[in-house]
This record gives C-alpha cells, structure tokens and sequence, in this order.
C-alpha cells in the first residue's frame, strides 16, 4: 500500500503571535486547532483524529482533547522533536486510509520567548533517564555547539566556507522582507551574516534562527472530504521518516536523516528533487538547511556550498526558492520547533497563496523537510511531498 | 589560555553504568566492547547496539585520539570547546571537552589525550581530552 493520494492537507494556519506573554500553551494550541479548521471550512465538530507532540501540556492528546471539547476516535503522539508534525501529516494519512479517521487535526505551539528560555545557549536535557545524558550533558551540549560540530567537519571534509552558509541567511532575509509577521524583515548580506557576533564556531548570530512563540495547526482529510470542501487540493504524494544517531559512536557528522526519509517519500511519490518548484528545509540553522539539502539529492554530498551560493534559493533569482515565509531564519520557529511551519508554507505555495513577491509561478509539486532533535547527536527526521491536483 | 573555572555538571550514575562511573573515580577511561561481534561501542550498554549481543564487558583505554570535530561556545560567560573524540584503539567517538588549551589553536585531527575533570559535587570526574 502506497500513501500517495491517500489524504489532502485543507487547513493550514501558522499563528500570527511571536510573543504571547498573555497567552497559555493549550489556549495557543487551541487558536492554532481554530486557524486550520475555518481555514479548511471545516468545525472542531468534523475532526475524528488529533496529533500533538512534546510541545503539548499535560497528557498531550488527553489534555488537548479535553480543553478544545474534541470527539475522538484517533489519537497519536509521536514525538521526534520539530520533525513531528510532518510525520503526524504522515501518520494521519495512514490512519485515514485505514478508515481510523477522516478528519485529522495536528497542533503544535510554545512560548520559549515569553518564558525567557535560554533555547540555544544553555545545555538541555531530556531526562536522566535518557541513557545518553550522563555521558554528553556534564560536557553542556547546546543547539549552537551541537550544530557548530556538524559545521565544521563539513568545512573540514568538503571546504564549505562560512560565506556559503551566509547565502542560506540572505535568501530567507530576502523573503522575509515580505512577511509583515517576520520576527527580522530586514534583507542582510553575506558580510552582514559573517561579521555578526561569533555564537559557537563556526556558526555567528546571523547563522541561527530566531527564538519565537506562536504555534501552528493542520488539517489532514480523506479524498472525499477534500474534494466537497472549497479549497484547492493539497495531495501528499509521498512521505518518509528515519531517526539518525550516533551509531554506538560510529560517529558521522556530516548527513542527517534526510538521506533516508528523503530517499522513501521521493520513491513513493515517483518524482526526483529536479521536479521539485518549491522547498520547505528545516533550518534551525544555515548549516541545517545545507546538509538536508544534500542528503535530499538536490545536489551531490559536498555539493552544498556551491549550491546554495550566489542566490541559488530566492525565489524569482535561483533554481531553488525555499522558505519563502523568511523560515526560522528569519520569521518564526515556534515552541523551538520548525516542522509546522514548513508544511504550512509549502501549503500555501501549492494553493498560489504565498506573498505575491514569493510566489513561486506554477507550483504544483514541493518538498517539506524537517530535523528534530539535533543533527550533533540523534534526531529524527521527515520528508513530505506535496502536489497541487 | 583558558580561564578552567566553568562547573562540570555531575554525571547521572544509574545501575547499568555505575562500574564506568566507579573506574572513572579510579582515573580509568573503559570502553563497552562486545564479544560477539568484537567491536566497541560509546556510551556503554549491556547490550551492544552493533550486533544485540549481551556478551559485552568493559576493557580500559589507552585515552589518546584525535579530534573527530569541535566547536568552541562564546556566547557564555566562561567559553568553551567541546568536542567528538576519536578514541585510538577504537573505531568510535565520544563527546567530551577539550581543556587546558588555547580555545582559538584547536583543529580537526589533532591528537589529545585523556585528563579527567572534577564535576560538581562528589560526582565523578567525567573524561576531557587536551592537547598532547
């Protein structure tokens, strides 16, 4: 069984909040489980399954079903960090074409900003009981250092240099400047990015991405939903998923999980990334983006760099437009978590609804990429392709 | 050179890898090597995640490697470098920190050797690497 043409995507909605000091995270989870369904002309009354992950209060689905009054027959939690909600989108089509539900709702929504978290600069920690905590947190692994590691050795192996990753900050700047929600709407250049403050080498302030509250919410339907509804038709033509980790310490900084989950939806939709209009990459980070854009087959292994360059990802100037809302780069990154987000504007570039100065003309088939965790030491990761029927 | 006043946060020792954390005390780095398919593995299990076998034991390491890669933290109040180490004998890498050396002089594939680095607390010192 293939999930190509199983389900269709006819709510998105990406919270306009990027600070929500007077907001709760089930209130934000629930304005966000709103935004998608009047998206979709649909009521909370029609959603049959619900998807929620770590960034979820309290029991997850059980809390959130119980605080937005949802009648459930689905539910499901899994949780890979940011990447989650793209397997959600994944996992919704299976349970709907197994007829375990027609009408899939998936939320996400934080505030690390209203909460004064030090997101990329303090060591985190998952529990002492995950097994890999007494041997990596005393060392204070952080987003910035895990990801500076990764950096590096793909300078060291490949000759990626720190301008090359600027190109990935201006691109996203240069669509920002169109997004009036954009926490940074101001176009930078390759000088701005690497003469900005070093956060842990090689990476520079301009190198990471923002710290955001907000969330997002989708709508994943069966086909006979999607077509009685009066919104263009979003077909998921192909997904994968794959956790990467350190392989008993058979370390390999230099691909992520997007070698595998990339190769598996790009077979089950029957396409290659040359037939790809749009892109969605997960970029908690440039350096991010660069790998993910390797190991999904855009370029060769190595490649990036010079793929990258010179404006090869803005829309209307390269080959490849990506994130064309400004990204976590730039505009959001939600809950710590860039998933949604990614799906959300793949949605719109396939529907024609991105900003006019973004769209992409004649989209009608893109990839949304995403990471969870962290590419320095394990994480999972989730490809979706997407076409306008 | 490094100001070395950065706290170390005590290790989590729970009852799979309180014989690591033991020898640690004693000054002895231990490799998790499996019997069944004689290779090692980092962090250390019961189980060897290379091949399923339980057959595994602990043997103790030279603690000499290079530096697989690294990244140096600025942006806190006390910088520092930590780093994956590849273990010599061993075809496996860790995360450590790299200490007692010149944060702007470090490069992928320089050699390092073990020196133990008290955490705080009586936890026990956990393994750092610096420069030979």
């Amino acid at each position: 069984m293939s999930l190509n043409g199983q389900a269709y995507i006819a709510g998105a909605f990406e919270h306009p909040t990027r600070k929500a000091v007077d907001k709760s995270l089930a209130q934000l989870h629930a304005e966000c489980a709103q935004g998608a369904l009047a998206d979709a002309g649909l009521t909370k009354d029609d959603v049959d399954g619900y998807f929620c992950a770590g960034d979820a209060p309290g029991l997850g689905p059980l809390s959130l079903a119980d605080y937005m009054g949802l009648k459930l027959r689905h539910m499901d939690s899994t949780e890979t960090g940011g990447s989650s909600y793209l397997i959600h989108v994944s996992h919704a089509a299976e349970a709907i074409a197994l007829g375990k539900c027609k009408v899939a709702l998936i939320t996400l929504a934080g505030r690390p900003r209203a909460e004064g978290m030090a997101t990329g600069t303090a060591p985190r920690n998952y529990g002492m009981s995950a097994p890999d905590v007494a041997f990596e947190f005393p060392f204070s692994p952080t987003i910035s250092n895990m990801y500076g590691m990764c950096a590096k050795r793909h300078m060291h192996e490949f000759g990626t240099t720190s301008e090359q990753l600027a190109w990935i900050k201006v691109a996203a700047s240069h669509h920002a400047q169109h997004n009036p929600n954009a926490m940074l709407q101001k176009v930078v250049t390759v000088e701005e990015v690497v003469n900005s403050p070093m956060i842990s080498d090689p990476l520079h302030r301009l190198d990471c991405c923002v710290i955001s509250d907000g969330g997002g919410a989708l709508v994943v339907v069966a086909p006979e939903i999607a077509k009685s509804l009066n919104r263009p038709l979003v077909k998921l033509k192909g997904a994968g998923e794959a956790p990467k980790h350190q392989n008993g310490g058979r370390i390999d900084l230099t691909y992520s999980g997007a070698a595998w989950s990339g190769a598996a939806a790009f077979e089950e939709a029957g396409v290659t990334p040359a037939d790809i209009k749009y892109a969605s990459i997960y970029d908690s980070f440039t350096i991010t983006v660069l790998m993910q854009l390797e190991d999904l087959g855009f370029c060769a292994k190595g490649e990036g760099g010079k793929f990258v360059a010179d404006g090869n990802l803005i829309s209307g100037v390269g080959k490849l437009p990506f994130n064309t809302d400004g990204g976590g780069l730039c505009n959001n990154h939600p809950a710590n978590r860039g998933g949604m987000t990614k799906v959300v504007e793949a949605v719109r570039q396939l529907r024609g609804e991105a900003h006019p100065a973004v769209q992409v003309p004649n989209c009608d088939l893109a990839v949304a990429q995403g990471t969870g965790g962290s590419l320095g030491t394990r994480h999972g990761s989730a490809t979706l392709i997407l076409e306008r029927e | 050179m490094v100001d070395q006043k950065r706290t170390i946060a005590a290790p989590h020792v729970d009852p799979e890898t309180d014989a690591y954390w033991q020898a640690a005390r004693e000054g002895v780095l231990l490799i998790r090597y499996c019997n069944g398919c004689q290779s090692a593995h980092h962090y250390p299990r019961t189980i060897c995640p290379h091949c399923g076998s339980d057959d595994t034991e602990y043997r103790p390491s030279k603690g000499t490697g290079v530096i697989y890669s690294y990244s140096v933290m600025r942006r806190v109040p006390v910088p520092y470098a930590i780093a994956y180490v590849t273990l010599d004998e061993a075809d496996i890498s860790m995360m450590t920190n790299l200490v007692d050396c010149d944060l702007d002089g470090l490069e992928i594939g320089q050699p390092v050797k073990l020196v133990f680095s008290e955490t705080e607390g009586d936890g026990p010192p956990v393994p750092t690497f610096t420069p030979l």
